[in-house]
């Protein structure tokens, strides 16, 4: 398999100055009760841009990416070393709270989960758990949200309707827009569009160009294409497998611009897995 | 909108933030609401046994365990109760389980779901039935016509040994611990059916279709692949039956008979002790109050005895069930 | 009834002896499947007899006097005078307010078992007991409150309603409870992810999603507490006139009527429990269609 091109357009913007550091990830492990799940990850994120975590099943880039707005707390047994700095400041410390972090840092999901209301009341299920009780307001988030999200046109005439009635690629949109709605300040999208059909995926591309100068965007991917046309960073994980306790550990291998994972990897391991070799 | 304002702009973002009162105070209501069933279950046998303390000191472990029950005089035995309760539940355990345990066979292993969920409905409709209506139904319909079949079963058997002193001897209107087990395992099928219906299911299909595989046919299946499987959770199922049966007040006070007495003949009339508190309460007073709530403290502490061993058993079963 | 659990003797079988083993198994195969239907057939006996029963006596009962008037008659009066109003308003307003104590405790205590307990003994044990505690006589539940309500505070339509609260108490948690683990992970996720708190994540989310099955097992607890004889006894006692005052004073209701009446040698007596028998059938059956309408039509997930 040939090298994946990398479009101009992204290598050109990766190629300039980096943005503000919103996540630095300082050598994080992260266990399910005794388990390490990933281990000894650093690396750090920035404002306005979109990072790609790939790697083979396994390889924990999901775990990574759930520490980022600890969703990880809420799986009994997990726990997280190392430290995580969010705009300067410790996302574990004691006194931070994971509602108000979640807040700032909202999650698009692998498989789709609306909520059964009704299309607008799903987006504007933030809003009002944030306060926001003015009927105009709420009116106007939801427009915004889902304009944003390309699904305006499609469901404006149906916005009382249940939102279980949309198809796969509808729902996934739904759910940005129910992220967008609180206007966070990043958004992580784990394998969003891993059910999706191409052209839905296509859909949710476009709009991830659209929005990420106004948001800071990490996300998940299996398909190495969709990492280079929508990242301007790539971070390739990969697995070691401890022979003694037969555990797998998953662990950062290259960290880079998109260009240069896919075109340049300094890594061998990288190289063999952008290009097919091994994954 | 200023909670949900970008944090982007707003320089360092305030992450910290206690936990919300009503947060916090939901979860306590929460955790107050669960603990409030082993607060009752608690002040239940609290309760129940400093009432029934007089009755305690008065009649002593000799007179409780009499089955002399005489309030004039100031005795209050409480086996012709106990054996009255015991002897109408065996009979209806007798009658309802292998009821219970066909239907429910019917229900997971020969009829599709589309049949089986109108079924399920059909034997609802049984539990539903309020208990004092099938008391009414029984001592004023079922009664009268069993008191016909009684005598003729009593006249048949009369002075073959065993038969005789079971089944013998007249039955006054029709009311008789026979009777009450017949209306209790009326009404104790659909519990066991529900019950047994849920361990049954819990058999894997790789089990049966193992079976199936050997060219068995379907009962020889249920025999090889689902009762082994099962039998635990049936027998788990059974027992909260027994309890139920036990505990069971309007029907058995309308037809067992209300006469306390211990006899092997089972058409004859007799008492239970939910139908005694029931029957004689109301003007109860001094020693007999304590001592009818003594009979409620001792039927509680059996059908607790008996549920959790029965629960017990129903949730290992299960819980095998769910790890093979 | 020993066929469902033992193999018939082969000897037994006669002239199928003869037969091929085969043939043998598939006739035994199908005596099985035929018990299990007989097993049924059954069931269905008693259910369609004393429902013939109630209706055809009851009915002839039951008109809008009989279940209006504000008093019960003596025992002797025959049919015609009266009626069985002061038990009709006794059973919906016991009931009721049963209810309202009974569905949200439990509710709330299934959330504790689902959404807080997670797999810490304490949750173990309130769920294990809450099981032993369906099987408590109702009974035991009267003697209860009278002995911690009644002797205190008097006979009362409240007293009534704490011990039938008591019976449903269990029902509704362990139905609940069901209903609640059905509810998918990823949607309490999707509410965190908006930084929701986690009492906003169950009372937004969780129990929203899972309202139809709830609501559904909430009625038909109602449903069989309503039929409940045995923790009124006494609780309320009984009066011959209305009482609507569910907080003070004895009270009636149907249930309890008919027990008192099932044993009068007066025909009008007689009678009278067969009318209230179908009005509180009647009430029963209501509550619980209106529970499979609901489940039909509001259940979200499912097994």
């Amino acid at each position: 398999m040939a090298k994946l091109e990398v479009p101009e357009t992204v290598k050109d913007k990766a190629a300039a100055e980096p943005g503000n550091p919103v996540f630095d990830v300082r050598d994080v492990s992260t266990y399910y009760g005794n388990f390490k799940a990933v281990k000894n990850v650093s690396l750090t994120i920035h404002e306005n841009e979109v990072t790609a975590f790939i790697g083979p099943s396994g390889c924990g880039k999901t775990t990574v990416l759930r520490t980022l707005n600890r969703m990880n707390d809420l799986i009994p047994g997990a726990r997280v070393e190392g430290d995580i700095t969010y705009r300067g400041q410790s996302l574990y410390a004691k006194q931070v709270s994971p509602t108000a972090v979640r807040r700032r840092i909202g999650m698009v999901f692998q498989k789709a989960n609306p909520f059964p209301k009704s299309i607008y009341d799903n987006v504007a299920y933030g809003p009002r758990i944030n306060g926001i009780r003015k009927k105009s307001d709420l009116d106007g988030i939801v427009e915004r949200s889902l304009k944003q999200a390309a699904l305006w046109d499609e469901v404006k005439n149906r916005l009382n309707k249940s939102a279980l009635g949309m198809s796969g690629g509808q729902q996934q949109r739904l759910c940005i827009a129910r992220t967008l709605a609180v206007e966070p300040d990043v958004v992580l999208m784990d394998e969003p569009c891993s059910a999706l059909d191409p052209i839905a995926t296509g859909r949710i591309e476009d709009l991830m160009q659209e929005i990420k100068s106004q948001y800071t965007i990490v996300i998940v991917t299996h398909n190495m294409q969709q990492a280079t046309r929508v990242s301007d960073r790539t971070a390739f994980y990969s697995v070691e497998r401890n022979e003694e306790s037969d555990t797998r550990t998953g662990v950062l291998v290259e960290y880079d611009q998109t260009a240069k994972i896919f075109e340049n990897p300094s890594n061998p391991l990288t190289g063999d897995y952008v290009t097919g070799r091994m994954g | 909108m200023t909670q949900t304002g970008p944090a982007a702009t707003a320089g360092p973002s305030p992450l910290t933030e206690r936990r919300g009162f009503g947060d916090r105070g939901f979860q306590a209501l929460a955790l107050i609401a669960g603990l409030l069933v082993l607060v009752v279950l608690v002040l239940i046998a609290v309760s129940t046994a400093q009432q029934s303390v007089s009755w305690f000191s008065t009649s002593g472990l000799n007179g409780i365990f009499s089955t002399h029950w005489d309030p004039a005089s100031n005795r209050f035995g409480a086996m012709a109760f106990v054996y009255g309760t015991v002897i109408s539940s065996v009979i209806a355990i007798i009658i309802a389980v292998p009821i219970s345990i066909g239907v429910s066979l019917l229900l997971t292993q020969v009829v599709p779901g589309k049949i089986a969920r109108p079924i399920v409905y059909v034997i609802d409709l049984l539990a539903v039935v309020p208990s004092v209506v099938w008391g009414l139904w029984g001592i004023l319909v079922l009664a009268p016509w069993l008191q016909g079949i009684y005598g003729s079963i009593s006249s048949g058997v009369n002075g073959i040994p065993v038969l005789d002193s079971l089944f013998g001897g007249p039955s006054t209107d029709g009311s008789s611990f026979f009777t009450a087990g017949i209306v209790l395992a009326i009404m104790v099928t659909p519990i066991i059916t529900s019950l047994a219906r849920e361990v049954i299911a819990t058999v894997p299909a790789i089990d049966k279709e193992g079976a199936y595989a050997l060219g068995a046919t379907r009962w020889e299946m249920i025999r090889g692949a689902v009762w082994p499987h099962s039998q635990g959770g049936v027998v788990g199922a059974v027992l909260v039956g027994f309890g139920r049966a036990m505990g069971e007040t309007m029907a058995a006070a309308l037809v067992i008979g209300a006469s306390a007495q211990v006899t092997s003949h089972l058409f004859y009339t007799g008492y239970s002790i939910p139908a005694v508190i029931a029957n004689q309460f109301g003007e109860a007073a001094g020693t007999m109050r304590s001592a009818l709530i003594g009979l409620g403290l001792f039927l509680f502490a059996i059908t607790i005895v008996i549920n959790l061993v029965a629960r017990g058993i129903v949730e290992r079963s299960a819980r095998r069930a769910r790890g093979a | 009834m020993a066929a469902v659990t033992q193999q018939p003797a082969p000897g037994s079988a006669g002239p199928v002896n003869l037969r091929e083993p085969a043939g043998w198994r598939r006739t035994k195969n199908g005596l099985m499947t035929g018990l299990m239907w007989l097993a049924f057939l059954i069931v269905l006996v008693p259910l369609v007899l004393v429902l013939y029963t109630v209706v055809s006596k009851g009915a002839a009962a039951i008109n809008w006097q009989f279940l209006s008037s504000p008093t019960i008659p003596p025992n002797i009066m025959p049919l015609g005078s009266g009626g069985m109003g002061p038990a009709v308003v006794g059973t919906l307003e016991i009931t009721g307010f049963a209810a309202l104590i009974a569905i949200p405790v439990g509710v709330l205590g299934a959330v504790y078992l689902n959404e807080y307990g997670g797999n810490g003994i304490l949750a173990k044990v309130i769920a294990f007991m809450s099981d032993v505690m369906t099987g408590v006589p109702s009974i035991v539940m009267g003697l209860f409150i009278y002995t911690i309500w009644t002797l205190q505070f008097g006979y009362s339509g409240m007293g009534g309603s704490f011990a039938l609260a008591c019976l449903m108490l269990p029902v509704v948690i362990r139905s609940s409870y069901e209903m609640l683990r059905l509810v998918p992970n990823s949607l309490r996720e999707g509410s965190y992810a908006l930084g929701a708190s986690k009492a906003r994540v169950i009372l937004t989310v969780v129990l929203p999603s899972a309202v139809g099955g709830i609501v559904s097992g909430a009625l038909l607890a109602v449903a069989r507490a309503a039929g409940e004889t045995a923790p009124l006894l006494f609780t309320i006692l009984t009066v011959e006139q209305t009482n609507s005052n569910l907080f003070s004073g004895a009270n009636t209701a149907l249930s309890t009527q008919i027990f008192a009446n099932a044993t009068s040698p007066y025909v009008g007596a007689e009678q009278r429990a067969w009318g209230a028998a179908l009005t509180l059938i009647a009430i029963t059956f209501i509550l619980m269609i209106v529970a499979r309408i609901v489940t039909a039509r509001f259940t979200r997930y499912s097994h």
